[in-house]
């Protein structure tokens, strides 16, 4: 074990002592979630092949814990849509977040996921955050694989210090319902 | 060559005021007819000895906004694969009266095509099997291929026209 080179997570800030150690709850779940976040990838086009090589070893996004995707939504953690989205295809979307179990975060990558991007005509949807809340936005056209992990660890910057309330909160009840979700 | 003989022969069938706008584009004969015609001539090419024009290419809408009385058009692409031999036929119908035959009793492949024309151009298609929406949102109330709608979508608020020095 000595000569491992596996890197473990930094411990959250917390007091320890002789076969104890004491800190905050949110920290821990945090800590947990952040490392072990599965994606779901919503791939419809040339993003979702940068996401592939995403995935793949040499980009590797399994080195944050997320090299189980999840293709059904209803163990996924975070959703990661990457490609245009028609109108028609919208409800699919909206259909797919609304299975995810709580907590889940939102990952739009490329320029028509964030925005509708050269698209600007009457079957593209202009940008996913017209149907779901979206945590974190990755542009490009498409993105470079690092572009994505770095959204990917943004999210995972989210999910470390999201406090176990949040989505109890008022606030967050209140984004939802402006997207008409309950 | 093939190509006169074509209209001669369509010309006898259906008069010389049937088949008018006669071109060539690319070797490609291209006609034009009333949308009376359409049935039975697409039916006698089928159905002729020599031409045998069994396929069905394409089958599209067409918006011509200026010519009055004559601005939603379809254009049907037919082959002969026996001869290797490509035609054209065209008819317009007025925008307050879009109707046109079907031709699904003869090719089953313009089922689809027909609903695309009619998904994008509103052209209604007589006697079709199933006239519905194919591509576009059901929900979508316009056809979106016709030229007094804009192409750009119009739930976009941030494309002020300064910024692009409209």
């Amino acid at each position: 074990m000595s000569n491992s080179t596996v890197q473990v997570a930094e411990a959250p800030p917390g007091v320890e002592g002789a076969g104890f150690f004491a800190t905050s709850l949110d920290s821990l779940v945090g800590l947990a979630r952040a490392n072990s976040l599965w994606p779901l990838p919503f791939a419809t086009s040339c993003c979702g092949i940068e996401f592939m090589s995403t995935m793949a070893s040499h980009y590797d996004i399994g080195r944050f814990g997320a090299e189980r995707l999840s293709f059904s939504a209803r163990q996924a953690d975070v959703l990661m849509v990457m490609g245009t989205i028609s109108k028609k295809m919208a409800p699919v979307v909206k259909q797919v977040y609304l299975q995810m179990a709580e907590p889940r975060w939102v990952l739009s990558v490329g320029a028509c996921a964030c925005s509708g991007g050269i698209f600007d005509t009457y079957s593209v949807l202009q940008g996913i955050d017209r149907i779901i809340p979206v945590d974190v936005y990755v542009p490009g056209c498409p993105p470079r694989p690092e572009q994505i992990l770095d959204g990917f660890m943004q999210i995972q910057e989210l999910a470390k210090k999201e406090t176990t309330r949040r989505r109890n909160e008022p606030e967050y009840k209140a984004l939802l319902a402006s997207y008409g979700i309950e | 060559m093939m190509n006169e003989k074509i209209i001669e022969a369509l010309q006898a069938q259906f008069g010389e005021e049937g088949v008018y706008g006669i071109g060539e584009s690319h070797g490609i004969l291209q006609v034009t007819t009333a949308v009376e015609n359409i049935v039975p001539m697409i039916h006698f090419l089928y159905a002729h000895p020599v031409f045998k024009f069994q396929f069905l290419t394409d089958l599209a809408g067409i918006h011509f906004p200026d010519a009055k009385g004559q601005e939603l058009g379809v254009i049907y692409h037919l082959h002969s694969l026996e001869n290797n031999v490509r035609l054209w036929i065209k008819a317009y119908a007025p925008i307050e009266a879009p109707t046109f035959p079907t031709i699904t009793g003869l090719f089953a492949t313009a089922n689809w095509m027909e609903r695309e024309a009619f998904d994008f151009y509103g052209i209604i298609f007589e006697g079709h099997p199933n006239l519905t929406r194919i591509l576009n949102m059901d929900e979508m109330d316009y056809h979106p291929m016709r030229k007094e709608y804009p192409l750009e979508d119009a739930t976009r608020h941030d494309k002020i026209d300064e910024l692009f020095g409209r």
